[in-house]
């Protein structure tokens, strides 16, 4: 369903990303893994097209994302959601508002459906007391709730996680990675999770993929990554200071 | 050797000023067209409208009533001095209309109104929400830059509008109420020296100045750099690039008027 191939990024004079390739499969749920500002969320801007690459292809069902025509990459855009780091919900609307918004912006659903909608993806993330309730109201783990139900919402086919656990306490940490896992086996999503999560996102995904200097080292389960003798891997998962992973 | 890295350097330095004022140029092109062609936004149009003409009268008025004031207030000795006190009101309106009403409103807009709209589009660059729109399927330049851009070219001739009446009741009430000139006079001898003209090319300008505004405001906020200090600079250069733009601007079209 996606497969990147050989992708290259640089800004100025440095590579970030250098030859990446992955294959994702339909309904399979992968984590992306790696060090602070290796360039796990670029790669994942590049699946929606929202940074091109230097060279290299992003594929989705066989169709080069970087190249297609705007109307194509519109269609594409609406079958895929992103979650990101922020939330990016809009400060100026409600939780309501928010969830609502790509529905009166893109639909032509009626006030009635939209609210039922709405409501009822509210209710997935547990949060349907807060629809009137501002993002400055809320705590990170409600933001991300609320940012996982305005994805939800458009009915996307593959979700994108872009590290949305980040600077949440271990008990709210578990609580989203069970709702996005639950998500995801109730609705059969193709999705990449991009997470430092270690171990508790080993329950909830099919594969890990290791980015480690602008290239995937790995992609293969949590129990082979976590009995890996790769010392990359080895350094990374258990969280070592010493190793061949230099920490910046 | 030297030289040639300098030629290096300051060619680097031309191409990407060149290619700043080509996005800069792009930008206001896009802005016009979606201006221009349905789905217009009508909404986030009154609620800009709203935000950048009605909230903005406080310090529209403020400003007009102390500058009709000061304009009476020197224009009245000079005027005394050749014994042409009675053309007052015609000094003050005439002033007013064709030049402070649209320059002074346009400045007081840039700040108040004008430095809020970079700051909510960087933020919204800063937090991913403009990204988000992209995702979501809908145009950013649509959504955020076009209201702005209409709501500016409609309030602005307002705003101009009501900082001219309040300025010249300034006026009055300094060279009328307070030095004793004849209200007839200020007002009589106002009605003989102003023209349609003056009115409408005060309107133009307003019109025009609305769009110098709107442009790089939105266009300073949409490309900020991330963070609190991209945000701040971009801020700070919207107001001071809108504010030279618009007085270097108000230059070109009163010597194209005249």
């Amino acid at each position: 369903m996606i497969r990147i191939e050989n992708l290259w990024k640089s800004f100025d004079s440095q590579e970030v990303l250098r030859g990446v390739s992955l294959h994702v499969k339909p309904g399979e749920f992968i984590a992306l893994v790696g060090m602070s500002g290796c360039g796990k969320s670029l790669l994942l801007r590049h699946l929606v097209r929202l940074i091109r690459p230097d060279q290299g292809r992003v594929l989705v069902d066989g169709h080069d994302v970087g190249t297609m025509p705007q109307k194509e990459l519109e269609a594409l855009r609406s079958r895929i959601g992103y979650v990101f780091q922020s939330g990016a919900l809009f400060d100026s609307m409600s939780v309501f508002d928010n969830v609502a918004f790509p529905l009166r912006e893109k639909t032509r659903m009626g006030e009635t459906q939209i609210r039922q909608k709405v409501m009822e993806e509210l209710d997935q993330v547990g949060l349907k007391d807060a629809e009137h309730k501002y993002p400055a109201q809320l705590s990170g783990g409600m933001l991300k709730r609320v940012a996982l139900a305005r994805t939800l919402v458009r009915a996307p086919e593959i979700i994108l996680f872009d590290e949305p656990t980040t600077g949440l306490d271990p008990i709210v940490v578990n609580s989203i990675l069970q709702l996005f896992d639950s998500v995801h086996r109730r609705l059969n999503l193709t999705g990449i999770l991009v997470s430092h999560e270690i171990p508790e996102i080993f329950g909830i995904v099919q594969k890990i993929a290791m980015l480690h200097e602008g290239s995937i080292v790995a992609v293969e389960t949590p129990e082979t990554i976590c009995a890996s003798p790769n010392p990359v891997i080895d350094q990374f998962v258990n969280g070592k200071p010493e190793g061949p992973i230099k920490v910046r | 050797m030297k030289i040639i890295q300098w030629i290096t350097a300051w060619g680097s330095w031309l191409v990407e000023r060149l290619s700043g004022l080509g996005k800069f140029a792009l930008f206001l092109c896009a802005a016009v067209v979606y201006s221009l062609t349905p789905p217009i936004k009508t909404d986030r149009i009154i609620k800009q409208l709203w935000f950048i003409g009605w909230k903005s009268l406080p310090v529209i008025s403020l400003t007009a009533i102390f500058t009709g004031m000061v304009l009476a207030l020197q224009g009245h000795p000079t005027l005394r001095r050749v014994g042409s006190e009675a053309f007052l009101g015609p000094l003050v309106a005439l002033s007013l209309i064709r030049e402070l009403g649209p320059v002074l409103s346009a400045l007081m807009v840039t700040g108040r109104a004008g430095s809020s709209i970079t700051a909510e589009i960087g933020i919204m660059r800063t937090n991913d929400q403009i990204d988000a729109l992209h995702l979501m399927g809908l145009n950013p330049l649509r959504y955020l830059v076009t209201p702005n851009l209409l709501a500016m070219v409609i309030a602005m001739p307002l705003l101009a509008a009501v900082f001219d009446v309040i300025a010249i009741f300034g006026g009055y009430l300094l060279g009328v109420r307070v030095l004793g000139l004849n209200a007839g006079a200020y007002f009589g001898e106002m009605n003989n020296y102003v023209v349609v003209r003056d009115i409408l090319n005060g309107v133009y300008k307003s019109m025009s100045f609305g769009i110098i505004i709107a442009w790089v405001c939105c266009f300073k906020g949409y490309y900020s750099r991330f963070g609190a200090e991209g945000v701040s600079a971009a801020t700070t250069q919207a107001v001071v690039n809108a504010s030279v733009l618009v007085l270097v601007w108000d230059y070109l079209l009163t010597s194209f008027i005249s």
